[in-house]
């Protein structure tokens, strides 16, 4: 991956160059591969196009609990096959579920790809998904719950906490963690019309990254997938909402946090219909939170002394590119003194204004892009990220290529494209939620 | 473990290629600092790591080391908080730091072209970094409110029980600062700490990307002439043996899970027998495929899930169990963790067993140094041990040679359950009776 050189004064980023090779099967699988031979290692992801947002009303938390069951064995895997297959290839897996999509990967030395594409596989022809292992991985999840969220302070805050608050919709608004019940009430049936309904071939991308040659890997992809049988695919809805009129307030007691906190959110443009004002917005929370030279840092910690900790981000879990419209752009903090949030609203409002009124400073912008820059080519280091990324970008965007464009896109965006996200982020817009501090000494 | 039986057939692996070896270069300059660079392309970047020897037993230094740390990028005779800020961040740059009982290191990444003007940045906070006093009290204010975040969290209360029950009065067993310690903590005493400690002789410096490694060492050495000098002396006791005694059993009223904590000590990594007792660790919880992660989770459903690992300290290495399992099933959980310890120390492994441990060592470790970012972390704990790319080359020799024999025995020494320092954190109410049945508790 050649890098372009960074003139000492005129800014250009580095813009990656990755080698990619696009194809289709019959039965719709699409496949992308990024071949780099430089460390014998090989990163396979499938994503399929289902996340939490497309779970039935009454079974919240279907979906991850449903990624925990296509780990639990397949049409000809036993229960604990998969992981012992993976590990004693001297690899690592994992999956994750997420408001869109959910994933699934290996990273392997490379002379285990074939292996990794028919585990791949055969999970995709069928998951065996059995009485037992349905209650095993019931508990495990409601454990999974307990040291993320329940046992530990700040542990849904604000990914479990704003959503409801923010948005109206069942699909935006619901636990996408699960309620205890709902997870309860989960039946092998439900997970076999899950599977048939969103595991269809003709929606999931696989990816392949690393150490492979693209023809050969075709032929094996083509081996162990092309049997899998085509379903019909359902159209996704469209989730999106309108931004809010009148601002939101609610709170939530966290009955072991120390000290409050706070989220503010605001339902910002459609991250794949709207790309340039998604990346203003991403520059914009750069601007607001990234680093000592940042504005809310600048105000609201080494100023004020407000806060102890305050963070500025797009999508659910702080990834800018994770999720189709609706995406929230957040912002969260952590602060001592529990009669100062509207003073820490005040502030946040006035370094929106600033920005929107005064715009940037010289030099403002292009730091925070280079870093931002930086930060998008370090991500892609590993092949497991790599592969993840690139299955991302073509399940959301459509394209993988839209990575390499990035830095190009990110230096198109001006300072009055900041200064106009930043005016849209009036108070009648936001949804603020307060945790309370219930742990208070 | 044996295979299960298949009707489709899982694919054979193919033959491992080799990695490439790496391109290293080791100089230590005339200040005593040792420079490590590695060329290797990838991404347009480029890693350090600088690990500077933080270890000592002087009163509250857990304090002001972690002040230190929080406060080092506030400014130095040159840049303002912001301005520092702004020029590592205009770089496409990086930088952290961050301190445990061992060791101060600096983290951080920077676009492969800037990194003549990034060492200039980090010469001109090792030698002038000016902990303003304004800053230093504000920073305090905050450490404070971040300790008191992390001590209600329950693993971090756990680890700091078990640390306690394992190292007594050392400082290992302090790694996170004592609140009344941090309000006695004056920007005079960071200062003093930073000439004292932070000096050239003794620290490491790992730099790993995409970079000519002659040239690189030819950068650092012009950047960082200014510094210079070696640390003030400083004499650390000698780590106590680990006493198992009774459960200690740390009440966390309404706790919905326990969390469980049991600690020995291990053999270090330049230790002939380390890759057997690395494998056996993982055999018994230290990846997924190990026996306790396949009983208490995917059997039984007690816990998202345990881990064992081996952790490696300057001073020795440590086994850590851990595992936050659900209250109702805090004796049951514990019941069977001492069953699988009782198990691996008494009863030889199975073949399968080993070769699927041996085979995740190997790959794994392939896979961890694949990246910049992960090969620059190894190598700096690593020098922090006293070993160099050397031993990471060799390490997978050494794995694909362990005998099953080898095994059984570093797990029959190792993984006694007699040997563990146990802890609970949880609603005593309810898990005392539960835990009592099986061991005495504290």
């Amino acid at each position: 991956m050649p890098a372009t050189t960074l003139a000492p004064h005129a800014i250009t980023l580095p813009r990656p160059s990755f080698e990619l090779v696009h194809a289709t099967l019959p039965n719709g699988l699409r496949v992308v591969l990024a071949p780099d031979r430089s460390a014998p290692v090989v990163g396979v992801a499938v994503l399929y196009d289902v996340g939490f947002r497309s779970e039935p009303e009454g079974r919240t938390g279907f979906a991850h609990l449903f990624e925990h069951l296509m780990f639990q064995g397949s049409a000809n895997l036993e229960k604990l096959a998969h992981f012992r297959y993976v590990q004693s290839s001297g690899g690592t897996f994992n999956g994750s579920t997420h408001p869109d999509y959910t994933n699934y990967f290996e990273a392997l030395p490379s002379n285990a790809l074939e292996r990794g594409l028919f585990l791949e596989a055969d999970r995709m022809l069928s998951p065996r998904i059995t009485e037992e292992n349905l209650a095993n991985q019931i508990a495990v999840v409601k454990e999974e719950i307990r040291v993320n969220v329940l046992n530990r302070p700040y542990g849904g805050f604000p990914w479990l906490e704003l959503p409801p608050v923010l948005f109206d919709t069942f699909p935006n608004a619901h636990n996408g963690y699960g309620d205890f019940v709902d997870l309860e009430s989960a039946t092998v049936d439900d997970a076999a019309d899950f599977f048939r309904r969103y595991y269809a071939p003709g929606n999931a991308v696989l990816t392949v990254a690393g150490d492979l040659d693209p023809e050969e890997t075709l032929a094996l992809i083509e081996k162990h997938f092309a049997g899998i049988p085509q379903r019909r695919v359902g159209k996704r809805p469209d989730f999106g909402e309108p931004p809010l009129t009148e601002e939101r307030r609610a709170s939530t007691v966290d009955a072991h946090a120390p000290i409050p906190a706070v989220a503010i959110g605001y339902r910002v443009a459609d991250p794949v219909r709207e790309l340039d004002a998604h990346l203003a917005n991403i520059l914009l929370a750069e601007v607001l939170s990234d680093g000592d030279a940042s504005r809310l840092q600048r105000r609201l910690v080494q100023r004020d002394h407000l806060v102890t900790d305050i963070s500025a981000y797009l999508g659910e879990f702080g990834d800018p590119f994770d999720e189709r419209d609706p995406t929230p752009l957040t912002i969260s903090a952590h602060y001592p003194d529990a009669g100062s949030l509207d003073r820490i609203l005040v502030g946040v409002d006035e370094e929106l204004d600033r920005i929107a009124n005064d715009g940037l400073a010289d030099g403002e912008l292009d730091r925070v892009r280079t870093k931002l820059a930086s930060a998008l080519f370090r991500e892609m280091d590993a092949v497991i990220s790599r592969s993840l990324n690139f299955a991302k970008f073509e399940l959301i965007f459509g394209r993988a290529e839209l990575i390499s464009e990035l830095p190009d896109r990110l230096s198109a965006i001006s300072d009055l494209d900041v200064q106009a996200a930043a005016a849209a982020l009036r108070p009648d817009r936001r949804a603020v939620v307060e945790l309370i501090a219930g742990g208070a000494a | 473990m044996s295979a299960p039986a298949l009707t489709a057939t899982v694919p054979e692996l193919g033959t491992p290629r080799r990695a490439r070896k790496l391109s290293t270069l080791e100089r230590t300059l005339d200040s005593g600092l040792r420079v490590l660079v590695v060329r290797k392309p990838g991404v347009p970047l480029v890693e350090v790591r600088l690990r500077v020897p933080f270890l000592s037993a002087r009163a509250a230094h857990a304090a002001k080391a972690a002040l230190l740390s929080d406060s080092v990028l506030t400014g130095t005779a040159d840049l303002d908080r912001a301005g520092l800020a702004a020029a590592v961040q205009g770089l496409g740059g990086d930088i952290g730091f961050g301190v445990d009982a061992d060791r101060l290191q600096l983290s951080g990444n920077v676009l492969a072209t800037n990194l003549r003007r990034y060492l200039d940045l980090v010469a001109d906070v090792l030698t002038g970094a000016a902990y303003p006093a304004k800053e230093v009290v504000a920073e305090r204010e905050r450490l404070v409110e971040r300790l008191t975040i992390a001590r209600s969290r329950a693993g971090v209360v756990a680890a700091e029980a078990l640390a306690k029950r394992m190292w007594g009065d050392h400082p290992y067993a302090s790694d996170l600062p004592e609140t009344d310690d941090v309000q006695g903590v004056t920007a005079a005493h960071v200062r003093r700490l930073h000439r004292d400690l932070i000096r050239p002789d003794g620290a490491v410096l790992v730099i790993v990307g995409d970079v000519s490694a002659p040239r690189t060492a030819d950068l650092v050495a012009k950047a960082l002439d200014g510094w210079t000098g070696a640390p003030v002396a400083n004499r650390v006791p000698q780590l106590p043996s680990v006493e198992s005694g009774p459960l200690l059993l740390v009440d966390r009223p309404g706790s919905v899970q326990s969390s469980l904590r049991l600690g020995a000590s291990a053999l270090r990594r330049d230790d002939e027998r380390y890759p057997a007792l690395q494998l056996a660790n993982l055999i018994f919880g230290g990846y997924f495929s190990s026996r306790w992660t396949e009983n208490i989770r995917e059997d039984k459903g007690y816990t998202y899930g345990p881990h064992s690992g081996v952790d490696h300290h300057a001073l020795g290495s440590y086994l850590q169990l851990q595992a936050d399992v659900a209250t109702e099933v805090t004796g049951p959980a514990l019941l069977e963790t001492l069953y699988e310890m009782g198990r691996i120390a008494s009863l030889p492994p199975s073949v399968d067993e080993v070769e699927s441990a041996r085979q995740y060592a190997i790959g794994t470790l392939a896979l961890s140094t694949a990246t910049q970012a992960g090969l620059a972390s190894t190598l700096a704990a690593l020098a922090g041990v006293g070993l160099g790319p050397d031993w990471l080359a060799e390490h997978p020799r050494r794995l694909a040679k362990v005998t099953l024999d080898e095994i059984a025995a570093a797990a029959a020494e190792f993984f006694a359950p007699t040997r563990f320092a146990t802890v609970v954190v949880g609603d005593a109410a309810s898990v005392r009776d539960p835990l009592s049945a099986l061991t005495p508790v504290a």
